[in-house]
């Protein structure tokens, strides 16, 4: 049996080993891969995501033990030092010796370090893997402790430093961009989009700063500040590099393969080196005298090597690579395809230029007007994936270039729709993917939904970029062979939200099981119970006591389930207001417990550390004294926030507490599809944020105006306005018009955002039916929020005075013992759980 | 941490030592779950009354290291019974202890008795 062994484990080691072992006759090598980091090969494009869950294994490329189910020997933390050509063995830094038949080097780059004067310092990180990010965390983590507005800077303002500026802010650090260049992103913008996308990130709270050279790095032992000219210094407390990249060829160098002069190491269109047993792909090979960066390119490289070990050596890589690229960043759309900078002389450009919105776009078109060259879009991408296919596969564009990015009330989009793609277009191209491949594992291959095909094709499982391409693909298909297109909640039950809401209250099903009996197959499962416990709860507002067994645990306990398995206590404090009697009872309570105390963004006090068999203990005392649930645990009214108002404030217009009280008492305990939140602010200086809630009310001459469908969040979105000069009573006519229609047809998990958007006729349709009742149901909708607010009950006094319910907050059925795994460290004079 | 994983070990019902009585049935919630104590460790025993069936694992999800399986949502897929953690819900089978969703993170399971109304854990130390 012949031997591959591959060096590095990263993405396209790991792209390699899946190939090879997906074709015909590979059962015939036995392979073993060498990773130097610890971990098997991960995700890096999406590095930037583990400053949000911290959650390594999600950025997996696949588990160990999918190597071992094909037979692939996996060593990781092991690097290797040297290659041996003439006895064709390599030995590794543990001083092993392994022979080879052939040899694949994926050991990608490192980050390239500039040599400023106290690059050593203490605090100056490099951007590249998980260790990395993790020392960066437990630094900044430090930093804060000591200074809570500490400040760290970017080194290069490329797409990887832009991602870093995103994972300082992830870390609470204040971010500074420092870029050489005059402009962001170099090689992918021109200098107007640059600005545009300056501006957006700016206005973002990133502090960018151009055409800095850094001449050393300040500070005693380690750093505090970066020194670009004589009286030009930026104080910042940490640094990260990402300036660039630079080949890990050092096994090429000291094995004689030929190297390029500035690095990397030489292959041919077989991803051969200059010795025939041994490939380079990836970042480490030179390839038309050029280091690729890209992943896609590195997947095509990766196939390519694994046809030629096979034997299929008419399998070449292609001499035009296509260097196009989208990927959001810190949530703004940037893409870039073809040939983004292009001159005169060969074409002309179009373009498309909004500050005011932060959109730019560019397409450059050929000067007889037939084809499109290339182009830049930054602010809004969505059209990427159509331009991207009209650029590869040379199709026709509009005799007026322009539709092609104006905004769709000028008259623009007319690239019609993805069916009119050629077969051969690739629609996914970090996985080669073409839309014919798509259309067919439909049409021919049995797949009946996106989820097969995704599994056939393996298209979106890279990047994801191609994904809303894929969905329309996959959808136009279904419908082109007369198939519903469904969207449906699990395996469980092939209905969606609504669907299900109406089933459920027209045969009056009194329970889940019920359901799942008439509706549903099978027996459950953690997304169909907690989207029927919702259901039940806003048909007959039955609290999550009656069917505990399905709610999400948070609704078991009536309590947020925290990091080290322990609870918050959050009791309704509604409007924010509190008496100095009910405050000294929550300090009170918090101290009897030692329960760690915060301030919450909805103007309440959370109690976090609270063990299960305390939490009766804890609610019975702040019954006593008056308190109720505050649902903080559930998909429900969270806060209706207020500021002051004309009670106190000298520019007040309404007295916006009083009001806030009242809505937030009157949707307490309402549960729907996701939380909802609330603002009321008794002026246009807007204290409340109310714009940035789902619903708010702002105070204005002659009464309240309504804003809807806003949130904060990962997508924040300003409410919009939708209705003005509102008296009390028509402004909550409207609220139970609004959120009673949402409820019944919102799907799971989907704020009043995002639904809006989605609802067919948007924010007009939606006046139409709250304020001119054109669906006939209004008044049903009034009854039904009506008999909701009537039918409230504390589900926390319900759950103390039943014995019954009490007996599940319990940490063990057999004895009264307490779950003895918990740890807490101290905090500022609180304490905190231990990290894992 | 890893002393606390390394505890549990599967047992099947051929070399269980001891049958440990837990509770009574009506001690445990029906298609939902609930924890026991068996010297160190700390058991989840799940009452799947929709297949009429009974199963138990370790409480202690492997991903985080936190004592929360217990208080998962039970439910199948595709056929498998599952238990799925609170804290990020990775999808364990009953039946084995496999991860549903594919990586190597796995939990031991113990075999169940239910005897004259009552509970019981198979244990082999």
């Amino acid at each position: 049996m012949q031997k591959i062994i591959v060096i590095g484990n990263g993405m396209v080691g790991y792209k390699f080993c899946e190939k090879f072992v997906s074709k015909p006759n590979s059962d015939q090598f036995q392979v073993i891969v060498f990773g130097e980091e610890p971990r098997p090969a991960y995700d890096r494009v999406h590095l930037s995501e583990y400053f949000e869950n911290q959650d390594a294994e999600a950025l997996e490329m696949a588990p160990r033990s999918w190597y071992e189910e094909y037979n692939i020997e996996l060593i990781t933390g092991v690097r290797i030092t040297d290659i041996h050509r003439s006895t064709k063995t390599i030995t590794s830094s543990t001083d092993e010796s392994y022979t080879y038949d052939y040899l694949v080097l994926a050991t990608g780059s490192s980050p390239f370090v500039p040599n400023i004067k106290g690059v050593e310092k203490e605090g100056v990180f490099v951007y590249r893997t998980i260790e990395d990010l993790e020392g960066m965390l437990s630094y900044a983590a430090e930093l804060k402790l000591k200074n809570p507005n500490a400040k760290a800077a970017v080194l290069g303002g490329g797409l990887l430093g832009l991602e870093a500026g995103k994972a300082v802010m992830d870390m609470g650090l204040e971010p500074h961009i420092v870029e050489f260049a005059p402009k962001l992103m170099p090689r992918q913008l021109d200098a107007r989009s640059s600005q545009v996308l300056q501006l957006k990130l700016e206005s973002i709270g990133l502090n960018i700063h151009l055409s800095k050279a850094t001449n050393q790095i300040l500070g005693n032992g380690s750093i505090a500040a970066l020194e670009f000219g004589e009286d030009d210094v930026l104080d910042v407390e940490m640094l990260i590099i990402s300036a660039g990249i630079r080949p890990r060829d050092e096994l090429g160098k000291t094995c004689d393969l030929e190297m390029g002069t500035r690095g990397g190491i030489v292959v041919n269109n077989k991803m051969q080196t200059t010795d025939p047993s041994i490939y380079a792909i990836g970042e480490v090979a030179l390839y038309n005298q050029m280091i690729y960066g890209l992943v896609a390119p590195g997947y095509d490289m990766a196939e390519v090597a694994a046809n030629q070990i096979l034997g299929k050596e008419d399998f070449l890589m292609p001499s035009d690579i296509d260097m196009s690229t989208k990927l959001k960043l810190i949530g703004v759309d940037v893409a870039s395809f073809g040939e983004p900078f292009m001159p005169a002389s060969k074409g002309h450009s179009v373009i498309f230029e909004d500050k005011t919105k932060h959109l730019y776009k560019r397409i450059n078109v050929s000067h007889d007007g037939k084809s499109l060259l290339g182009g830049i879009l930054v602010g809004d991408a969505s059209d990427y994936n159509m331009l991207h296919q009209i650029y590869l596969n040379g199709m026709a564009i509009p005799e007026n270039p322009s539709e092609l990015i104006l905004p769709a009330s000028e008259g623009g989009k007319s690239f019609g729709s993805v069916m009119d793609l050629p077969d051969t277009a690739q629609v996914c191209s970090c996985e080669s993917v073409s839309k014919g491949a798509i259309c067919c594992s439909i049409t021919e291959n049995g797949s009946n939904n996106l989820g097969d095909v995704i599994k056939a094709t393996k298209a979106t499982t890279g990047c994801g970029g191609c994904k809303p391409m894929v969905v329309d693909l996959v959808n136009e298909t279904l419908k082109s062979l007369g198939r519903e297109v469904k969207e449906t909640i699990c395996e469980h039950f092939s209905f969606n939200r609504k669907e299900l809401y109406d089933l459920v209250k027209i045969n009056r099903v009194p329970n889940y099981q019920e359901a799942l009996n008439l509706f549903g197959e099978g027996h459950g499962c953690e997304v169909c119970k907690p989207v029927l416990a919702s259901i039940f709860a806003t048909i007959t507002m039955e609290t999550a006591n009656k069917q505990y067994e399905i709610q999400d645990t948070n609704d078991r306990f009536l309590a947020n389930i925290q990091r080290n398995g322990t609870y918050s206590v959050v009791p309704r404090i509604a409007g924010g207001e509190i008496t100095p009697d009910k405050l000294i009872v929550l300090g009170e309570v918090a101290k009897k417990y030692d329960l760690y105390t915060k301030i919450t963004g909805g103007q309440r006090i959370d109690l976090f550390g609270a063990q299960l068999h305390e939490l009766p203990l804890i609610w019975k005392e702040l019954i006593d004294a008056g308190f109720e649930s505050g649902h903080a645990y559930g998909k429900s009214l969270r806060t209706v926030k207020s500021c002051v108002g004309s009670t106190w404030c000298r520019y007040g217009m309404h007295e916006s507490v009083t009001f806030a009280i009242e809505i937030e008492n009157r949707y307490k305990g309402l549960r729907s599809p996701h939380k909802l939140k609330g603002g009321v602010s008794g002026c246009i200086r807007e204290c409340a944020e109310a714009r940035g809630k789902d619903f708010g009310l702002i105070a204005v001459d002659g009464g309240w105006n309504l804003y809807i469908c806003g949130n904060g969040g990962a997508t924040p979105k300003h409410a919009i306005l939708f209705a003005e000069h509102l008296d009390d009573e028509t402004a909550i006519k409207y609220l139970d018009r609004f959120l009673m229609y949402y409820i019944r047809t919102a799907g799971p998990l989907v704020r009043t955002a995002p639904w809006l958007e989605k609802l067919d006729g948007g924010i007009e349709y939606l006046k139409k039916v709250v304020i001119q009742d054109s669906l006939g149901i209004a008044e049903e909708l009034d009854k039904e929020m009506q008999s909701l607010v009537n039918k409230y009950e504390c589900e926390w006094k319900e759950a103390i005075e039943d014995p019954n319910m009490a007996k599940r907050f319990k940490h063990f059925v057999n004895t009264d013992d307490t779950d003895d795994n918990l740890v807490f460290v101290p905090m500022r004079e609180m304490k905190m759980p231990k990290a894992w | 941490m890893q002393d606390i994983l390394n505890q549990y070990q599967t047992v099947t019902e051929a070399n269980v030592k001891e049958w440990f009585h837990v509770g009574e049935v009506s001690d445990f919630p029906e298609n939902s779950g609930a924890c026991i104590k068996y010297k160190t460790k700390q058991i989840a025993v799940y009452n799947f009354a929709r297949l009429s069936k009974w199963y138990a694992c370790q409480n202690l999800c492997p991903h985080k290291m936190e004592m929360v399986l217990a208080f998962g949502m039970i439910g199948d897929k595709e056929g498998i019974p599952k238990v799925a953690c609170p804290m990020h819900k990775k999808n364990f089978s009953l039946e084995d202890g496999s991860n549903l969703g594919g990586d190597d993170l796995k939990i031991a399971v113990y075999p169940v008795k239910i005897e004259n109304g009552n509970v019981y854990i198979g244990f082999s130390d």
